[in-house]
């Protein structure tokens, strides 16, 4: 067998190629409400970021009340609550709350959803039986409706808000996860990784996760809107945040109370959710059309 | 056809089983007990036992062993709550408030008609107004009015609900005094039920002046509460419509000389008009949901409402009922979605 003569060796042809990330960043560049969308976002995560450091604040102690129900003017650009507290600390202070509460809710919803989804699509069977049965129950409340229910099971505050929150959005990702294992699993570069030996975790991470990649990160940038807006509402109605804190649903909620005597109060934390969200919204959208493989080139 | 209604039809019974479990489940595990709630922390010990044993509280949840090796007879593994809870769902039997002691079926009649008026007449505003606006955003691809229209249905989708019903209220009802802030009719209004819904109802009644002042209650709710279906909506038409304008059929259309208008509206709009319909359909969740932010600024009295007053009673049957109801709805209005859709387009297989 030795003496088989050696298989003439082609050199690569050289191509100047860009790498897929490469071009989705180029690509994303030229994007102008991407940008601005990248702008918006990125300056609340600044804000949020300096905020202990610039203006340190402590929700508990914070009360002036010759302050109270102050308009806006040149000293406390929106005005004070009826505690007199500065609301435009207030505001600053929440876009850390709602930040937070939304990347951590997002990033939880990822990670066991992804989870889910590779089991459910690896060991199928009965095992994914039951995980779809389990998340087309919790597909089965509209919207914020389980987390109501949810929060008012596990009491009142902003951790609970945030599982809450979490279990409504993990459906979403086990679904990408689990549509991609199904249909990665039977192409024949798997099979292949497969019948060399390959164990099933190098497969996850060598052909499933790259494959769920640009889906999921367009499902977690529009998340994050939809999650600070949840718990906004969560607040709103009481079942969120709890006072003193800053939180942006909270302080639209005492707005209400006062809101004929001080419509600042609910103006300006409601600005602030709704800038958010539209950064992250457009920020979102526009991470969609750079991915998505039909949009190429157009 | 039969078969694959058939199918989605059976399709849905694990599922609502598994929110009867899931919301049985979390509505017991809530803190505190209803018996506690009513008659207040200092209530004698032995009167509060009384209670949860007249309300069945001291069952177990799921399956009463014990009462069944007491009697000997099987059938009491059963008497638990989550089948005592269950039988009487299957005989449409919701339980009644533990406050009120109003049957929930009852108190859902009412509490629906009010949400359906207010779902109804924010889908009306979402089509009405996202239907053209989508179309003209479409046909101007690229201009000023098209960029406008999406801005501002990307805002549409970034508001919080309760936000936009509070700033309504501050600019339409404090200041210029034009539309009432709350409620579904005026104080010494009224008018005899028919379906529930009060417009309607006045209507059905020659009652002019109640209608006017019921839709002058109507229209800020259902403004607020139809603003995220009227940007999906907007959203969805542009892109069909796009999507459509671009077939060689109405390429064709157009190269036979027909007016643009023609164009636009008998060749691309109806075929784009399919996925707006479903996108429409599948909206009503979002707006079931919404309504009860909606509802809790506008004191509407409907399901939203309901359920967010009871939850903070901890009206165990009440939120079981709601919730329940809800989800049902939004699961049937799913399925009749996906079947018109069906029918409506001849290309998709059932199989």
């Amino acid at each position: 067998m030795s003496d088989l003569p050696a298989l003439p060796t082609v050199a690569p042809p050289t191509v100047r190629g860009r790498s897929l990330a490469a071009d989705a960043f180029r690509r994303f560049f030229r994007h102008p409400t991407g940008l601005v969308g990248l702008f918006i976002v990125g300056f609340f995560v600044i804000a949020s970021l300096l905020a202990p450091v610039l203006r340190p604040y402590d929700a508990t102690r914070d009360r002036d009340l010759r302050a109270r129900l102050a308009p806006p003017s040149a000293e406390r650009w929106f005005g004070a609550d009826e505690l007199g507290r500065d609301q435009f600390t207030r505001v600053w202070h929440g876009g850390r709350i709602s930040l937070r509460v939304g990347l951590l809710a997002v990033a939880f919803a990822a990670v066991t959803g992804t989870l889910l989804g590779l089991v459910a699509g690896y060991v199928g069977g009965w095992v994914d039986t039951f995980i779809v049965w389990l998340m087309d129950i919790v597909l089965a409340f509209p919207g914020v409706l389980l987390a109501i229910v949810i929060v008012a099971t596990l009491g009142p505050n902003l951790t609970n808000a945030l599982i809450a929150i979490a279990v409504t959005q993990v459906p979403l990702y086990t679904r990408i996860v689990r549509s991609v294992v199904l249909s990665v699993r039977e192409t024949e570069y798997v099979q292949a990784a497969k019948a060399l030996g390959t164990n099933p975790l190098g497969v996850v991470f060598k052909h499933v996760l790259p494959n769920s990649l640009s889906p999921l990160i367009v499902q977690l940038t529009l998340s994050i809107g939809t999650a600070i807006l949840d718990v906004a509402a969560l607040g709103f109605l009481g079942l969120g945040a709890q006072p003193p804190q800053p939180e942006w649903g909270l302080m639209i909620r005492d707005g209400f109370t006062q809101f004929l005597r001080a419509p600042w109060m609910s103006i300006f934390p409601g600005i602030a959710i709704f800038l958010s969200v539209v950064g992250f919204n457009l920020l979102g959208d526009a991470i969609r059309d750079v991915l998505d493989p039909r949009l190429r080139d157009s | 056809m039969t078969a694959y209604l058939l199918r989605r039809v059976l399709g849905l019974v694990p599922v609502l089983i598994g929110v009867t479990l899931l919301i049985f489940f979390l509505t017991r595990v809530i803190p505190g007990d209803p018996a506690t709630a009513m008659l207040g922390q200092r209530a004698a010990p032995n009167l509060v036992q009384r209670l949860r044993t007249d309300l069945g509280l001291d069952r177990p949840l799921f399956v009463n062993v014990a009462k069944a090796r007491e009697t000997g007879d099987w059938r009491d593994v059963f008497d638990s709550q989550y089948f005592s809870y269950m039988s009487g769902l299957l005989r449409l039997d919701l339980g009644r408030s533990i406050y009120t002691l109003i049957p929930i079926s009852e108190s859902l009649r009412h509490r629906f008609a009010a949400t359906f008026e207010l779902t109804l007449a924010a889908m009306f505003v979402a089509v009405a107004v996202g239907v053209p606006a989508g179309v003209l955003a479409a046909t101007r691809r690229g201009t000023v009015p098209d960029t406008a229209i999406m801005l501002l249905a990307l805002s549409g989708v970034s508001f919080p609900v309760f936000w936009l019903a509070i700033i309504m209220i501050y600019v339409f009802s404090v200041t210029l005094g034009w539309l009432p802030p709350s409620g579904r009719l005026s104080v010494g209004m009224s008018v005899e039920p028919v379906t529930g819904m009060y417009v309607l109802d006045a209507l059905l009644r020659g009652r002019w002046n109640v209608a006017l002042d019921a839709a002058r209650h109507l229209v800020m709710p259902a403004l607020a509460l139809g603003t995220i279906p009227l940007a999906i909506v907007v959203r969805m038409t542009r892109s069909a419509m796009l999507d459509v304008l671009g077939q060689d059929y109405v390429r064709t259309a157009r190269s036979k000389g027909l007016s643009e208008r023609r164009v636009v509206r008998v060749h691309a709009l109806r075929n784009a008009l399919l996925p707006v319909v479903t996108v429409i359909g599948l909206s009503f969740g979002s707006l079931l949901s919404g309504a009860l932010l909606t509802e809790t600024v506008f004191s509407w009295p409907g399901i939203g409402r309901w359920v967010y007053d009871a939850i903070a009673s901890r009206d165990y049957p009440v939120i079981q009922g709601g919730v329940l109801f809800v989800a049902v709805v939004f699961a049937v209005v799913n399925l009749l979605v996906d079947m018109t859709y069906a029918l409506i387009d001849p290309r998709i297989q059932y199989a």
